[in-house]
């Protein structure tokens, strides 16, 4: 049997570029870059020159970035790393009820240490508003993450406005930019961000690295405390063989190419659409409309069908696709993104609801197959 | 080439690195997702996690993943205090830990624990006694390393255990970056241990993974919050082909370890007898039972550390100034300063740390260009 993967936004495979970047650079180079003997030096030098790469791609300076083992560590050091370092400026921090667990449970965190968080609800669509952010500011409030782009339903944040409202005043803005940053352009100048985190694995890059954007003004506590790596900013002996693989997925990325690949997952997204209501299997749209949305991820509400079922069925016809994100670890809990956008913890979308995200592996012809599937498997179980 | 700078990183193993290339090109799911490439990525990530519990001795849920040896210092010892602080907020270190356990120590200290720091004699080695003296009855956590990184002075952990044991509800960790591969199982694991951090990049396995020894039934804050991986207890999405290559390189590791350490022993001692035979050079890691038989740790009077490692580099062999994660700022070694090792010697410094594929020939090479390096110090230094 032939497999289809669409589950794109919970890991994506390593392009080929970035295997033989990464076998390279496992087999090669083995310095402590931190040495200062010639392997160290060498690695050093890799390090600098993947550091400029990743800069580039989102108009930093090479000083702003930072490697971290992936988006949670990104997300957790950019908040808890804020909370601890500005305390005496405030307790208060304002983020959004769909942000990815690693946001969330890290505010929950600081919670019982005392610290005050609103978490500002979302429109259908799955969006807030700079005017909500507005309004919730005060004199106390230290920190501001909200993500560019949501992992199960792909609803995009206006950070740039978000931006420009905090723009005077003392709250550090951070986003976790995991699931656009391989999609989308970056640019944290025209963003207004202090802090944005990446992870590796969602853009074809290798898993247990990613990176961190801090703005050269902000000042955090670190988050992993030890050796004097990452300019004192992230203890731990440099992954250089995937940070290289990482710049290599990045360099892949050009925006030629970003573009490219935007237009190629939009219109599979939009087979996928027009073939499920050719088929007439009655669904809906969870999130914002598909080309207001991240291009690769596909929320859609099956009405009637049971994501559980589904995905089953769906596996056993050769189909990945998930309900909700991986990243609850293999349990499948209600999502707080679609109890968010209904405003309602029993509507029937939640459990019936499955999140389609696409790749750069994926064919037109594949999405056909994957929609006859889906309507196989919808009529099967409803007639 | 020679590289005698095994403390500071391995270099990975050939089948090792077939390992890590397999599972990234085959089990590539998230192991987290529900269809069937996430369970082939979930039951050989549970494999993994089996095989290093029947390596290490203790149950697979005992064992959980971490992005290195930091993540583990700093989760076991920030970990303790957050599930611990209604019982006490005092802790023990050695004086002598690695940074990634000291700095966390400091970061806890600004924010309101107590650490004792608890000295070291004048060889490198913890007095049990002296943390028997340190214990309060607010202590939460004692941590002390196996084989010290700068040195190899392998600490007394047993002993500390036995005293512990008074003592059921302290966390004891111990940080087993540097003993992996040395026969030095029962040493660094007593019974009494609660909490042991690993890292693969010491053993011949990939970099930016590791794993902690986390005994059922203690209670550990978690560093890592996020998508509820590692049951739980360490979120991120899983870094599954350097976690089974790490898995692989800890079986390959331990297979023949005594043999292993035996080659690096007689390795070391023949160092140690020609270097101790020159005037002028001080010896820190001598060849006892209570040293680890990869380190190796001598300073040349008068000479800098930085310049005795330049110096052979030119000659193609390369050793760190004690360790590597402090060599850039050229800080002298912390744990000859704890040793109140004067200030001037313990910036002369330099380290050699063995593994088991370096060779006779290497250090016969080792011992023919030495005399010419040393010669010209001594001319420099007015001694010949
Ligand atoms: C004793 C000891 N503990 C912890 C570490 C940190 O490990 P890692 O660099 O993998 O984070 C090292 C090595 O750098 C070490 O030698
Ligand atoms: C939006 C978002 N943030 C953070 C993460 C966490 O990234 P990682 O699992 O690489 O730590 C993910 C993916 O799991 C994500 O989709």
């Amino acid at each position: 049997m032939t497999h289809y993967y669409f589950d794109n936004a919970a890991t994506t495979p390593m392009s080929p570029t970035v295997v033989t970047a990464m076998s390279q650079a496992l087999a090669d180079d083995f310095g402590n870059a931190s040495s200062t003997h010639y392997f160290g030096r060498q690695s050093h030098h890799l390090l600098d020159q993947s550091r400029q790469v990743i800069a580039n791609s989102i108009h930093a300076k090479t000083d702003e970035i930072i490697f971290t083992s992936g988006g949670t560590e990104g997300d957790n050091t950019a908040i808890s790393g804020t909370a601890v370092s500005y305390r005496e400026h405030g307790k208060h921090i304002i983020t959004t009820q769909i942000e990815h667990p690693a946001v969330l449970k890290t505010m929950s965190f600081l919670e019982k240490l005392g610290y005050d968080i609103t978490y500002l609800p979302v429109d259908e669509h799955g969006l807030v508003t700079a005017g909500q952010v507005k309004a919730a500011l005060r004199p106390d409030t230290i920190l501001v993450s909200i993500m560019t782009g949501n992992n199960e339903i792909g609803a995009i944040e206006p950070i740039a406005e978000i931006g420009a409202v905090l723009k005077n005043h003392q709250a550090i803005f951070h986003t976790d930019a995991v699931q656009a940053y391989g999609i989308l352009d970056i640019d944290v100048q025209q963003m207004g961000v202090d802090l944005l985190s990446i992870s590796g694995h969602k853009l074809h890059g290798p898993k247990g690295i990613g990176f961190l954007y801090m703005n050269e003004k902000v000042n955090l506590e670190p988050f992993m405390h030890g050796g004097e790596q990452e300019h004192l900013r992230r203890a731990g002996t440099e992954n250089i063989p995937s940070i290289i693989g990482l710049a290599q997925a990045v360099k892949d990325l050009t925006p030629a190419n970003k573009k490219a690949k935007r237009e190629k997952l939009q219109s599979l997204k939009a087979i996928l659409i027009a073939d499920l209501k050719t088929n007439k299997v009655d669904f809906a749209i969870n999130g914002p409309q598909p080309d207001q949305a991240l291009p690769h991820v596909l929320n859609i509400w099956i009405k009637g069908l049971p994501s559980t079922l589904a995905l089953m069925n769906l596996d056993l016809k050769g189909f990945a696709v998930s309900a909700g994100s991986a990243c609850t670890a293999g349990s499948l809990e209600p999502s707080h993104v679609l109890t968010a956008i209904t405003g309602d913890q029993d509507a029937p979308q939640i459990s019936e609801s499955l999140r389609v995200s696409f790749g750069d592996q994926n064919t037109e012809e594949s999405v056909h197959l994957l929609a006859q599937a889906i309507t196989e498997v919808t009529q099967d179980y409803l007639n | 080439m020679i590289y005698f700078d095994n403390s500071a990183t391995t270099k990975i193993d050939p089948q090792v690195l077939q390992t890590y290339n397999t599972v990234a090109n085959d089990f590539w799911g998230n192991p987290s997702s529900l269809h069937g490439l996430g369970d082939h990525a979930l039951q050989l990530l549970q494999s993994a996690r089996q095989q290093i519990a029947d390596l290490v001795g203790c149950a697979a849920n005992e064992i959980y993943f971490t992005s290195g040896g930091t993540e583990g210092d700093n989760w076991v010892i920030k970990g303790t205090a957050m599930a611990k602080r209604e019982f006490g907020k005092h802790i023990i270190v050695s004086s002598v830990e690695h940074a990634a356990v000291l700095n966390s120590a400091a970061q806890l200290e600004k924010l309101g624990w107590e650490v004792t720091y608890v000295p070291v004699d004048n060889q490198g080695f913890v007095n049990p006694d002296d943390v028997a003296k340190a214990m309060r009855p607010d202590t939460v956590l004692v941590s002390v390393m196996a084989v010290n990184n700068e040195i190899g002075a392998i600490q007394p952990i047993t002993e500390i255990g036995e005293i512990l044991k008074n003592y059921p509800t302290v966390h004891f960790h111990v940080d087993a970056v540097q003993s992996v591969g040395k026969n030095l199982w029962s040493q660094v694991l007593p019974e009494r241990v609660d909490f042991a951090t690993f890292s693969a990049h010491k053993f011949h396995g990939p970099r930016g993974t590791g794993f902690i020894y986390a005994k059922k039934g203690r209670a550990l804050g978690t560093l890592m919050s996020g998508g509820g991986q590692e049951t739980n207890h360490r979120s991120g999405t899983e870094n599954l082909p350097a976690i089974a290559a790490m898995s692989k390189a800890l079986r390959l590791a331990v297979t023949d370890e005594a043999k292993k350490a035996q080659h690096e022993l007689a390795l070391k001692q023949q160092l140690v007898d020609f270097l101790s035979a020159l005037p002028d050079i001080t010896i820190f890691s001598p060849v006892t039972a209570n040293f680890a038989p990869h380190i190796l740790c001598f300073a040349i009077a008068g000479v800098r550390g930085e310049t005795t490692v330049h110096a052979l580099e030119a000659k193609d062999i390369y050793l760190s100034t004690t360790s590597a994660c402090s060599s850039r700022s050229g800080d002298e070694s912390s744990t000859l300063k704890a040793m109140k090792v004067p200030e001037k010697l313990a910036t002369s410094a330099v380290r050699i740390s063995l593994d088991d594929a370096n060779t006779q020939a290497e250090v016969d090479q080792f011992i023919k260009v030495f005399p010419t390096i040393y010669q010209r110090f001594e001319r420099m230094n007015g001694r010949a």
